[in-house]
């Protein structure tokens, strides 16, 4: 554990070194959220009723999106573990005495976390402040509130886990280009980044929700609006925690056996 | 102890010409060749030995010390080190180990060397005394403590290279593997280098596995010699063993008054321009004493230098012998 804590503090600390970035980080999340507001003010206006949820409860939704980006986007790899896989240096890392897949999870969650404390205050404070309906509202409910931040945690973990697998991938492709490309494209649509999930129609969210993608930005977002409560939200929560279980082991068990045909590259 | 025994390893490499209409036909038909890396390897290394391991490149130098370090498993074979299999036991294997790969970096390139040291404290959960007298150790032997404070990338190549050694002994390890670790460094680094693994290897009784190009490496650090080619070990001996297979012929290089140097018997002419020669002789069939003799009878000697036979010269010779 203490080894891991050394990973997470080197990595967080290294990580807040580009308060630059994060705010332009900032401005762009702003201006991003905005844009997606009004866009949805405008099909608001027109048909309120073709609307699954509260006006409110979607400014929210978008706003947490904005604040939380960095915890949940899908195009971000840590170049780090790449360079490490192809040109060989994974050597190095073998020769610890430490669980591979353990320490990159850990670098992974540590950087998107150091973003994430960089980025999410400035946002969130000034998106409570805003006029309503265009501010972040409260949580639904006393029950949303609890439940929450459990499922951020869940739908983060298994971010990371998702992104791992495409790690792995390098493993045989030497070049994630590709994956990458297409893992992003997918998870950022099926995931609710794009379109929130109840935008969806019925048939096709009834499959969504048990996708490992409804599992990271959408179930904790949707629990805290409301969207999903009471019964529903301890669901989404269990599902969560399944697809958690299900690419931990699937990616230790993957990392595992590519590392027996491992061909660590160059001399 | 080390014991290697039948160990085997081929990789499958795609292999196609040059050229446009090649690498189209490669889309559909790619052809594969096998290279064994590895070819019945075998050989046993007891504690505190300092072994060079030579070969050409591609020999299979660089395989052999990522399956005794455990990156790598063997297609087939044996490999027992101090009683644990590496690739089947790595976490506990990598801990009794040290390796430095002077072709990577091991050190975080942004922040200053002591912070990787110090994140490598609780990766190998060095307790805080033994580290703490191991830094200062090395610190002392490799002359870091100022280094140390400074970010990895803005150090030269020398002054990371000894940054890295130290950060692959923080742990106290029984064996260091070194794969090419003066590649690339000054004479100065170089001896520092060497000096440091003789120390440590006289001191703490560590195992030394030393691979190199450099063969005042080898002169200077190992008691053994192990040559691998095309895979396989093609001898396994001792400096000495090796240097009184060659021994016998030594180098005379002389000044002389006059432009060519009449024949000697005995005494084979390599180069004779204007006054400058080099000659050859083997001592089973005439000393040195007798060739200087017979010389100085034929011409007047100007100046005159005996050379035994280099350690480079030995190895190509060694290569030429078992064609690799």
């Amino acid at each position: 554990m203490r080894q891991y804590l050394s990973f997470f503090r080197i990595r967080f600390t290294g990580g807040l070194q580009y308060r630059a970035a994060a705010w332009a980080g900032v401005a762009t999340q702003f201006a991003w959220g905005f844009m997606t507001i009004l866009l949805y003010e405008a099909f608001y206006r027109s048909s309120p009723d073709g609307f699954p949820m509260e006006f409110n409860a979607l400014v929210s939704y978008i706003w947490l999106q904005q604040a939380l980006l960095a915890m949940f986007m899908p195009w971000f790899f840590d170049p780090e573990t790449f360079d490490s896989i192809v040109s060989g240096n994974v050597a190095y890392e073998l020769c610890r005495p430490c669980d591979l897949y353990g320490m990159w999870f850990v670098k992974n969650a540590a950087a998107r976390l150091a973003n994430t404390v960089l980025r999410c205050f400035p946002i969130i404070a000034v998106a409570i402040f805003l006029p309503a309906p265009f501010n972040i509202g409260a949580p639904a409910n006393a029950l949303c509130a609890v439940l929450f931040p459990i499922s951020v945690l869940l739908g983060f973990a298994v971010m990371v886990a998702i992104s791992m697998l495409v790690y792995i991938s390098a493993f045989y492709t030497l070049s994630a280009g590709g994956i990458k490309v297409l893992a992003v494209s997918v998870i950022e649509f099926l995931s609710g980044a794009v379109i929130p999930i109840p935008f969806f129609p019925d048939a096709v969210q009834t499959v969504l929700n048990l996708l490992p993608f409804a599992s990271m930005q959408s179930a904790p977002f949707l629990i805290y609006v409301g969207y999903v409560t009471g019964k529903e939200a301890a669901l989404t929560i269990a599902v969560q925690a399944f697809w958690l279980i299900v690419t931990l082991i699937g990616g230790r068990a993957w990392l595992k056996r590519a590392l027996k045909r491992v061909v660590v590259q160059g001399g | 102890m080390i014991e290697l025994s039948n160990v085997n390893k081929t990789f499958k490499v795609a292999k196609r010409n040059a050229g446009f209409t090649e690498a189209v036909k490669a889309l559909f038909m790619k052809k594969y060749e096998y290279i064994h890396a590895l070819n019945d390897v075998t050989f046993t290394i007891r504690d505190g030995e300092t072994v060079g391991y030579i070969g050409p490149n591609g020999a299979g130098k660089s395989s052999t010390i990522k399956i005794m370090s455990g990156i790598m498993a063997p297609d087939s074979g044996e490999c027992v080190i101090d009683g644990r299999v590496p690739w089947k036991d790595r976490k506990a294997h990598v801990k009794e180990i040290g390796v430095v790969f002077g072709q990577r970096s091991q050190l975080w390139w942004d922040v200053p060397v002591i912070d990787s040291f110090e994140l490598l404290k609780d990766v190998y959960r060095i307790p805080f005394d033994e580290y703490k007298k191991n830094l200062n150790r090395l610190t002392e032997l490799l002359g870091i403590g100022e280094i140390m404070k400074m970010p990895t990338r803005q150090l030269s190549l020398g002054q990371r290279m000894r940054c890295e050694i130290a950060a692959s002994l923080l742990h106290g390890p029984k064996i260091l593997f070194l794969d090419e670790p003066t590649i690339g460094l000054d004479a100065v680094s170089k001896i520092a280098v060497r000096d440091f693994v003789k120390a440590l290897n006289k001191e703490n009784r560590t195992t030394v596995i030393l691979t190199t190009h450099d063969m005042q490496d080898i002169e200077a650090l190992t008691d053994r010699i192990l040559l691998i080619g095309n895979g396989r070990i093609l001898m396994d001996g001792t400096l000495d063993e090796l240097k009184s297979r060659n021994t016998s012929k030594k180098t005379l290089v002389i000044t002389y008054a006059g432009e060519k140097l009449p024949s000697v018997e005995r005494v084979a002419v390599v180069k004779d321009i204007g006054g400058h020669a080099e000659l050859v002789i083997d001592t089973g069939e005439i000393s040195v004493a007798e060739a200087i003799a017979a010389i100085s009878a034929a011409a007047e000697i100007k100046d005159i230098t005996v050379q035994g036979t280099t350690v480079d010269e030995m190895v190509v010779s060694l290569y030429k012998e078992f064609k690799i």
